[in-house]
């Protein structure tokens, strides 16, 4: 058995010049279409970047309680979610411990989709006994694309009479672009201003080709995983099995995280009703987490220093990495750091890391390792306040 | 009447916008007066044709030094630099030769040329690497004064002759070679390829009055080199929005620090009193005091224009007149409404969206020269193209594109003078040279705006149209910028600083200069 193509692999494979995929939920991804993936990083910043993103596991929820459901599952509240619009959110096991975090988006009253990064079927099932839901996967019927970029919002409107201008930060509407029904939604995985297409897997060509024919003369560049990945660690986004391990994988308690530990406290609501995780929740917030999640900033000058004494200038990789990395407070190893990269755009060596709370103040000052010619060492790095990147136009 | 300012900056270009930016961090209250009515001085973007955004005069970065970046939050301000990917050099017989990003790709298009230079390649990118490592510490350093007996000097040529020291003698010797010889005799000794000895030797030429084959060009050569060392991150690049979001982002950190900037506030005079620096005159006649001044401008402008001839030594001033400037760059940028179609590599391709160098052979590079030794532009000029509006879509309307041509040899000094006339002759020859490479280019241009040194000397103010305020010779670098014993920010008249590319380490939208002068000032608690 072989990986499954998605709906774009028409178009996208032939741009493939270094033939660079790599896995996504059993779908193929490109890496890079070029064989420099710097300029697809660029994109995303500066014009406007094409993402095939259709592996997501996508499920539609619908049904006089699917909100209902929702609500049991997710730590938001449902209640408060508008037919169009999204959220972004985690979702726990009875101990408060993130099995997943994706969107949420409610189409209609009764019509809601959902975003995994991990299979969640299982999971919706388990939760929506004696309620009346229709559960659907629908994964493979559904393409989707994510257009992120300051030139994302000119090149939709080149596209589709529906009011773009007035669609907001984590909306969406129906639009019919050029002639193929989508849904458009306000959101993205780069933290910047950007959008989400989502159609048809069969009518998913006409909605590539489309873009990148209005998009081009407003520098529409596609972009694999490695320029994403720069992007979503500027943005202090995380990435599961990366940043965190789901509790449905978790070998051992500690392998798990809490919203909290994970810095998506603003996303559990204690205030309704029930929802799963909800009490040991309630215990640790009242306890306060013993974990956080960080932006650590790696001081240029000292990683100067460490390259020095072997007679090099520093030398960092030239993609994100996902490995976990030593964290110290002075000797003693407090924490790990598990995503990093070099920004181009901020000229700052950058990494997202697990710290325990008394060490997760901005300012503090802590150590990476980093590894200078097979010797570790230790870099100094201070804790910021993530997004490293937040530009206005992302909700503007 | 007491002093309102700590500090006045005279000048609003990127440097004297980063050395207020850096005192103003530090709490100084500043204040920047600005002649033109917007900040950059020659990093400016200006929509000189409905629709088309310009970088008028500077148009690539390479050089802003990334701690700068870092500690004024540049990007926080709109500051993005992109990434100038590729180089591809037209040849007269219709074949190219392109350097690309990706390692392989430039490996196998050398190997077209040349078996031996695409091994030598490598070579040499790693020695010219060695060098701009083993250089740029110097570009972060006040330059310490060989003569001089003060700790502070001693302890920097100990530190310099530490580092040479532990080059190892091989780099040693090639640091040498750099720093003597001919951009073109030094490329000789790697490569056998005319057309790539001959771009490479470009950047041995650019703001200098030399031609490749020049003793002293290879050190301009190392100068450039160092712009790609942010290292193992290219960083050869092309600001969004023009080199104008660079000085914006640099005002708009001074501004959140507390510095204010007025525009359209010719500074004429710098105010002194017994022998200090104490305000400025504007030429509305107002007088604006401070604790200490510093000028952004070139030498000449600052210490010749501004300053009492009393006031300076004259041994200082005569130094100051022979500080040589000699622009010899011109700029014309075109709106286009259609991409140029290049013979040799037709349609429009990912070439576009890098450097197209008009630098066919070594020959045509120094016949550039030879035109402009004795007093003319050159008929067939060297040409440094780049296509903004591919890089950044929103330099012009949607569609259509804005080049920009880095132009040498245009001499200051015409035999003749600059006229409307000879401006319009030199866009001609520019634009017929391009022609020979993209035959259709003329029916592609929309509007043409030619700037010659002159004219580049009449808006931005740089002595004689040079982009570096001041030539980067050999004897006009490092303790020798501007003038011996004044390399360091300081001058002879107390309180009042140098900021700008006329000193130590230069020319660029580096910003360096502009730093280390703040460095400087803060030390003295001026």
């Amino acid at each position: 058995m072989a990986l499954k193509f998605t709906p774009f692999h028409a178009r996208t494979a032939p741009l493939n010049a270094g033939h660079a995929w790599r896995r996504w939920a059993g779908y193929i991804a490109a890496s890079s279409y070029e064989l420099v993936h710097e300029r697809e990083y660029h994109a995303i910043r500066s014009a406007a970047a094409l993402l095939d993103v259709s592996p997501l596991f996508k499920y539609s929820i619908t049904g006089r309680d699917a909100a209902k459901l929702l609500d049991r599952v997710i730590t938001r509240n449902v209640a408060k979610l508008k037919p169009g619009q999204v959220y972004y959110t985690p979702w726990c096991d009875a101990a408060g411990k993130m099995i997943d975090d994706g969107t949420v988006s409610r189409l209609g009253e009764n019509e809601f989709r959902m975003t995994a990064a991990d299979p969640t079927i299982r999971w919706l099932h388990l939760n929506s006994k004696g309620l009346d839901v229709t559960l659907e996967d629908v994964s493979e019927k559904l393409g989707a694309l994510s257009l992120q970029g300051p030139n994302a919002r000119a090149i939709l409107k080149q596209l589709t009479s529906a009011d773009i201008d007035g669609l907001k930060y984590f909306r969406l509407t129906k639009a019919d672009l050029r002639g193929v029904p989508v849904t458009i939604s306000r959101t993205g995985y780069t933290g910047d201003l950007g959008y989400e297409i989502w159609m048809d897997a069969d009518r998913a060509l006409p909605v590539w080709d489309a873009l990148i024919d209005a998009g081009t003369p407003y520098g529409i560049t596609p972009c694999g995983m490695l320029g994403l990945d720069m992007a979503r660690i500027e943005a202090g986004l995380m990435l599961i099995e990366v940043d965190y391990v789901s509790s449905h994988h978790a070998m051992i308690e500690r392998q798990k995280s809490s919203p909290y530990e994970m810095n998506l406290g603003w996303t559990v609501n204690l205030e309704k009703e029930w929802f799963v995780g909800k009490a040991a929740l309630e215990a640790e917030q009242q306890r306060g987490p013993e974990w956080s999640f960080v932006g650590l900033d790696i001081d240029w000058d000292s990683l100067e220093r460490l390259y020095a004494e072997v007679g090099l200038p520093p030398k960092l990789p030239a993609a994100a990495w996902r490995v976990s990395v030593p964290v110290y407070s002075g000797a003693v190893q407090v924490g790990y750091a598990t995503s990093g990269s070099w920004s181009p755009l901020l000229k700052k060596y950058i990494a997202l890391a697990h710290v325990p709370a008394q060490y997760a103040k901005p300012g503090t000052a802590l150590a990476m390792e980093i590894t200078v010619e097979h010797y570790r060492k230790k870099a100094a790095a201070t804790v910021v306040k993530t997004p490293f990147f937040n530009p206005e136009r992302k909700k503007s | 009447m007491a002093a309102t300012w700590d500090t006045i900056v005279i000048g609003g270009g990127h440097n004297g916008l980063v050395n207020a930016a850096y005192l103003a961090r530090a709490g100084r209250k500043v204040l920047v007066l600005e002649k033109r009515p917007r900040v950059g001085g020659a990093a400016v973007t200006e929509e000189i044709f409905p629709g088309f955004k310009f970088s008028m005069f500077s148009y690539v970065v390479s050089l802003l030094r990334p701690e700068i970046i870092r500690d004024l939050d540049l990007p926080g301000h709109g500051l993005h630099i992109l990434p100038l990917e590729s180089t591809v050099t037209p040849m007269f017989n219709g074949d190219y030769l392109a350097g690309w990003p990706d390692h392989d790709e430039t490996r196998r298009e050398l190997c077209r040329h040349s078996l031996r230079d695409a091994e030598a390649y490598d070579e040499y990118g790693r020695l010219m690497h060695f060098m701009a490592h083993a250089v740029r510490p110097i570009l972060g350093m006040v330059p310490p004064d060989p003569t001089s007996m003060a700790p502070s000097d001693l302890a920097g040529m100990l530190k310099l002759g530490k580092h040479f020291r532990g080059l190892g003698a091989e780099k040693f010797h090639a640091l040498f070679k750099l720093m003597t010889m001919s951009a073109a005799d030094f490329l000789d000794e790697w490569f056998e390829t005319d057309v790539l000895k001959a771009t490479k030797s470009a950047s041995g030429i650019i703001g200098t009055f030399l031609g490749p084959r020049s003793p002293g060009s290879a050190y301009v050569l190392l100068h450039h080199y160092m712009g790609e060392l942010d290292g193992v991150f290219r960083a050869w690049g092309f600001a969004k929005g023009g080199t104008g979001s660079v000085s914006e982002s640099i005002a708009g950190a001074a501004r959140r620090f507390g510095a204010e900037i007025r525009t359209d506030a010719t500074v004429t005079k710098v105010l002194i009193k017994d022998g200090r620096a104490i305000g400025v005159v504007l030429e509305n006649g107002d007088e604006i005091r401070a604790r200490s001044v510093v000028s952004g401008l070139d030498p000449r402008l600052t210490f010749l224009g501004m300053v009492d001839r009393k006031e300076l030594p004259s041994d200082f001033i005569g130094d100051i007149e022979r500080f040589k400037f000699r622009g010899s760059s011109g700029k014309v940028n075109l709106a286009l409404g259609a991409l140029p179609d290049f013979t040799c590599m037709p349609g429009h391709g990912p070439h576009l969206r890098g450097a197209m160098s008009i630098s066919p052979s070594l020959d045509y590079m120094e016949r550039a020269y030879d035109d402009a030794k004795y007093g003319e532009f050159s008929r067939e000029p060297y040409m440094d193209i780049v296509i903004p509006s591919l890089i950044d879509p929103g330099m012009a309307p949607p569609g259509k594109h804005v080049m920009s041509i880095f132009v040498q040899y245009a001499p200051y000094h015409l035999n003749g003078g600059w006229t409307d006339a000879k401006r319009e002759a030199f866009g001609d020859a520019v634009v017929n040279a391009l022609a020979r490479f993209a035959p259709n280019i003329k029916s592609c241009i929309l509007h043409r705006q030619v700037l010659t040194p002159l004219d580049m000397e009449r808006i931005t103010g740089l002595t004689e149209g040079n982009i570096f305020q001041g030539e980067l010779a050999l004897h006009q670098l490092f303790f020798m910028r501007p003038a011996p014993g004044w390399a360091k920010y300081r001058s002879p008249v107390k309180g009042l600083y140098q900021c700008g590319a006329g000193t130590h380490p230069g020319g660029g939208i580096m910003g360096a200069s502009g730093r280390l002068a703040a460095m400087a000032m803060l030390e003295d608690r001026a």
